[in-house]
């Protein structure tokens, strides 16, 4: 069942209604031209030679066997890529080191990780392309490896790299590291706040790295030209990101690269980062060929993502009447081959829920033998917040508190802030909690064998750079043109929020994403920003096409501008012998009095929202088998305004079942070697249809206030809450202490026969 | 290598074309015929996108050789709508929202349609374990089974 619950009471012509998408017809016929569908004439097949080892010294590569195949048109290695200089402190929260990149992209000294990339080929045929990357001949020397961000912290371990020392502690260290930093928040007084406590609980947790689980693998063209102009087409987040770090990585002018978004078929943030792209510009150049590069499900799982595995401690202690008075975490995030973990998310999401007086947060970014990580869908919180989130429950269930009402008791209030010291605005987080407390499913009867978990989430949605251009046509429609690849539905909202501020029929309406040379820069479709950010711009650059429509009524009917006002698709005066003029028939006349009229916007949108997710699921335990069934699922969240609830329902509902996933059933399983054995879908277990009951959601509305219509932001947090609740749910079931994801059956089994009981 | 030079039915058309001994049914629509609505998400039959009609059964085309085509029946995403007019599944997916990224769509509509042709009057269990073979990343599978319900009322109100 899927509720809104409006708190404003709004009253939109499209804004919250339910709508078919403008993209949807090509969607289900199978026109929609995704990053592996496009056709260039002469095009090339490119492939990727990949490391066998978790850890090794490259010491030779020969390539001469393989481009002396017939039919071999060009091959690339590190030595065809730029190096560049390593970063310096001061690191801010985002780390774009191109030391980094050039050396995930192509190995050079090492390869850190099994499926790193280590040559590129483009050949006339996929099949000559495959037999080229056998003849590709690589001479490593192996080295010792470590998968664990915990392990890898130790300082016995193998390190990866040898330029490294751990960043903000002191006395600076001797010895590199694996931890590239440690970084900490903190308020309070934290001893004094424990020394006050009634009960303090203490626990740790471990959760295993994620894929995004996109169903598109990577897929782009490369075409070089040879007066230097690149273009590319590939399936991204940010096609203006890929530009930059294209241009940067390879030393090409910006504006010779030209970037197209394909449709993307998922990403979740796997698809914010550079992977093959370079490769295939640089087997472009080399070849004067297009290169099309497309990676198989392997390449995806052993070469992109995933998100962090983490091991965690937490220590909060309470007051008898649940006060919480202190609260310590502490999180080791592995990064992956190169540092860059998002650290900074994880410290701001462990309590940032609630006013606590007493708090501290550690975060370490580890480098390991993995893939380097990268976002997925809220980096750093979901990890953080299973810790936290579960100890909280435990606290509730120790001073015998219903959990809703040690939140409500905890909960931060509008101007609170963050434990990172983000200013929190109009908040909805009591909404959403008496929303769960009188929410059917909170009171309904459990069976036998099932328990019910409950955790919240918090996520600080993102603002940022975005550029529109609305152009007005001469038949009274409008384009509106954004430089954000539409992931979720964005072209509904886009259309939505366009069509609302012009007073016409969505028809009129057509959005468009536009390519980095048509239009200024956008940042990610990442951050849960599109919606609040893009949609700002889509809405100032409409209303410049609405005030130029005032002054065109003004210049027809010669009267003043200050006299012509827009209501409902029409300028309208209130003088005496003007009738209204439309859209249609000003767009009509537009180019005849003065020119073209079109409205543009760039942005650095400020003031998004926090946003928090409620959620309450009932999993059964088979305690035969350690199975767990989800069997109700029900998710609470503040969207400030849905503009097309039907995709923010679609936003709440598939994060959720990511979390479920990540809470049950998926990881990583690596030999001895540290060669990745589950690179398929077949056993790397994402949720399948079966295995879920229907999701449902209560969107609650409080109003952003710094949007027009409201917008908060929606995709991140649905996952935040999902891998806590989960696992609180079968804790419940099963009366047993879980702190390790994924809560897989023999682990679940293994619990019931030996684990740690409950306390009451 | 040589080629084999097959005739095929493929949404009603027939069809010829010459692939190698390995290639892949997907792989002949995708890279011969550039029919590429059917998609490519694993090319190891584990996600079901590249899902196709054939002899009136779903198959993953990625597991099926282009070889063994010779006077079989494809039917495609691409021959699911009648001219302009959507089939009711595909109507049932944008009124319900079923797809957010897309990828996977083309493959579930071509799995739910077998569904229905069996089952006109499916469970939502049935439903959910005929669309199990299909992976959505994006959805958490809600909408989607919702308009194969959906679909399948109307379908069994206009046939009966």
């Amino acid at each position: 069942m899927n509720e809104i619950k409006d708190v404003s009471k709004s009253n939109y012509k499209w804004v919250g209604k339910r709508t078919r998408r403008p993209d949807g017809p090509d969607k289900v016929t199978g026109r929609a031209q995704y990053g592996d569908d496009l056709v260039l004439p002469g095009m090339l097949c490119g492939k990727i030679l990949r490391s066998p080892h978790a850890h090794a010294k490259i010491l030779s590569i020969d390539t001469s066997k393989a481009e002396a195949l017939k039919g071999v048109k060009a091959i690339v290695t590190h030595k065809d890529i730029p190096d560049h200089a390593l970063l310096e402190p001061p690191f801010g929260p985002v780390i774009a080191d191109f030391y980094d990149i050039t050396r995930n992209v192509l190995a050079r000294e090492k390869v850190l990780y099994d499926g790193h990339a280590v040559a590129g080929v483009a050949a006339t045929s996929d099949r000559i392309a495959s037999a080229a990357l056998k003849l590709i001949e690589v001479e490593y020397e192996v080295l010792s490896h470590v998968l664990d961000p915990f392990e890898a912290a130790q300082p016995d371990a193998p390190v990866l790299h040898e330029h490294q020392f751990t960043n903000g502690v002191t006395p600076a260290p001797e010895k590199p590291s694996n931890v590239f930093r440690v970084v900490s928040t903190e308020r309070g007084d934290l001893e004094a706040g424990f020394a006050n406590a009634d009960i303090i609980v203490e626990r740790e947790f471990s959760s295993e790295p994620v894929h995004q689980g996109y169903i598109e693998p990577q897929a782009l063209i490369a075409s070089a030209s040879e007066d230097g102009a690149v273009e590319l087409w590939t399936t991204t987040q940010g096609h203006f990101v890929i530009r930059g770090l294209c241009s940067r990585l390879l030393n090409i002018d910006m504006s010779k690269i030209r970037v197209t978004a394909s449709e993307i078929g998922g990403g979740f943030g796997g698809k914010n980062n550079l992977y093959a792209e370079p490769l295939a510009i640089c087997l472009s150049q080399k070849s004067g060929k297009p290169v099309r590069m497309v990676m198989s499900r392997s390449d995806v799982f052993r070469g992109t993502g995933p998100a962090s595995g983490t091991y965690s401690r937490i220590r909060m202690g309470a007051k008898n009447d649940g006060t919480i008075v202190a609260a310590e975490a502490e999180i080791y995030n592995q990064a992956g081959a190169f540092k860059g973990s998002p650290v900074g998310r994880s410290l701001d999401s462990f309590f940032s829920s609630y006013a606590i007086e007493n708090a501290k947060a550690t975060a370490y970014d580890v480098c390991v033998n993995r893939p380097k990580v990268a976002a997925y869908r809220a980096p750093g919180a979901p990890m953080a917040t299973l810790g936290a989130e579960l100890t909280i429950n435990e606290i509730a269930e120790k001073l015998n508190i219903d959990p809703i009402d040690l939140r409500l008791k905890n909960a931060v209030q509008d101007g609170g802030e963050s434990l990172c010291g983000v200013k929190y605005g109009r908040i909805g987080l009591n909404e959403v909690l008496e929303t769960v407390k009188s929410h059917p499913h909170y009171l309904a009867p459990l069976k036998a064998n099932q328990g019910r978990g409950f955790a919240l989430g918090y996520w600080m949605h993102g603002g940022g750079l975005s550029s529109v251009n609305a152009n007005l046509l001469d038949d009274g429609t409008v384009s509106v043109a954004t430089g954000n690849p539409d992931i979720g539905g964005s072209r509904s909202s886009m259309r939505v929020m366009a069509a609302e501020e012009l007073g016409v029929e969505l028809e009129n309406v057509k959005p468009i994403v536009a390519d980095t040379g048509s239009m200024g820069y956008s940042h990610l479709t990442a951050g849960s920003r599109t919606t609040f950010a893009t949609g700002l711009a889509v809405i100032n650059s409409v209303r410049e096409i609405i005030e130029k429509l005032r002054a065109l009524a003004a210049k027809k009917w010669e009267i003043s501008v200050e006299d012509v006002t827009w209501e409902a698709g029409q300028a309208v005066t209130h003088r005496d012998g003007f009738e209204s003029l439309t859209l249609k028939q000003l767009a009509g006349m537009a180019t005849k009095m003065g020119g073209p009229i079109a409205g543009h916007s760039e942005i650095n949108a400020c003031g998004a929202g926090a946003a928090f997710s409620a959620q309450i699921v009932d999993v059964e335990v088979d305690p035969e088998t350690g199975l767990s069934s989800v069997k109700r699922y029900t998710i609470i969240q503040d969207a400030g305004r849905a503009i097309s609830p039907d995709y923010v329902e679609g936003q709440m509902q598939g994060g959720a079942v990511q979390g479920i996933g990540w809470a049950l059933n998926e990881e990583y399983f690596y030999d001895d070697e540290g060669h990745l054995l589950n690179s398929g879908f077949l056993d790397y277990r994402m949720p399948v249809a079966s295995d879920l009951p229907m999701i449902d959601t209560v969107i609650v509305e409080v109003p952003n206030p710094n949007h027009p219509y409201g917008v908060r932001g929606v995709g991140e947090p649905p996952l935040i809450p999902a891998p806590a609740a989960v696992a609180n749910a079968v804790e419940n079931a099963i009366g047993r202490k879980l702190g390790s994801l994924p809560l897989s059956p023999p682990k679940v089994l293994k619990a019931i026969e030996t684990g740690m009981p409950r306390e009451s | 290598m040589s080629k084999y030079l097959i005739s095929a039915n493929i949404n009603g058309d027939e069809v010829d074309f010459a692939c190698y001994a390995d290639q892949t049914l997907m792989e002949v629509l995708r890279e011969n015929l550039h029919m590429t609505g059917t998609k490519n998400g694993c090319g190891s039959g584990d996600c079901g996108a590249c899902t196709v009609i054939m002899n009136g059964r779903p198959v993953n085309s990625c597991l099926v050789l282009g070889a063994e085509l010779q006077g079989a029946d494809i039917e495609t995403i691409e021959g699911m709508s009648k001219g302009n007019e959507l089939h009711p599944l595909q109507q049932k997916f944008l009124d319900h929202a079923a797809l957010q990224c897309g990828i996977c769509t083309p493959g579930f509509l071509n799995m739910a349609k077998s569904l229905l042709e069996k089952n006109p009057d499916p469970t939502e269990t049935e439903v959910r374990f005929a669309l199990a073979g299909n992976l959505c990343r994006c959805t958490g599978y809600d909408k989607i089974v919702r308009a194969v319900l959906d679909a399948a009322e109307e379908m069994r109100t206009t046939t009966s």
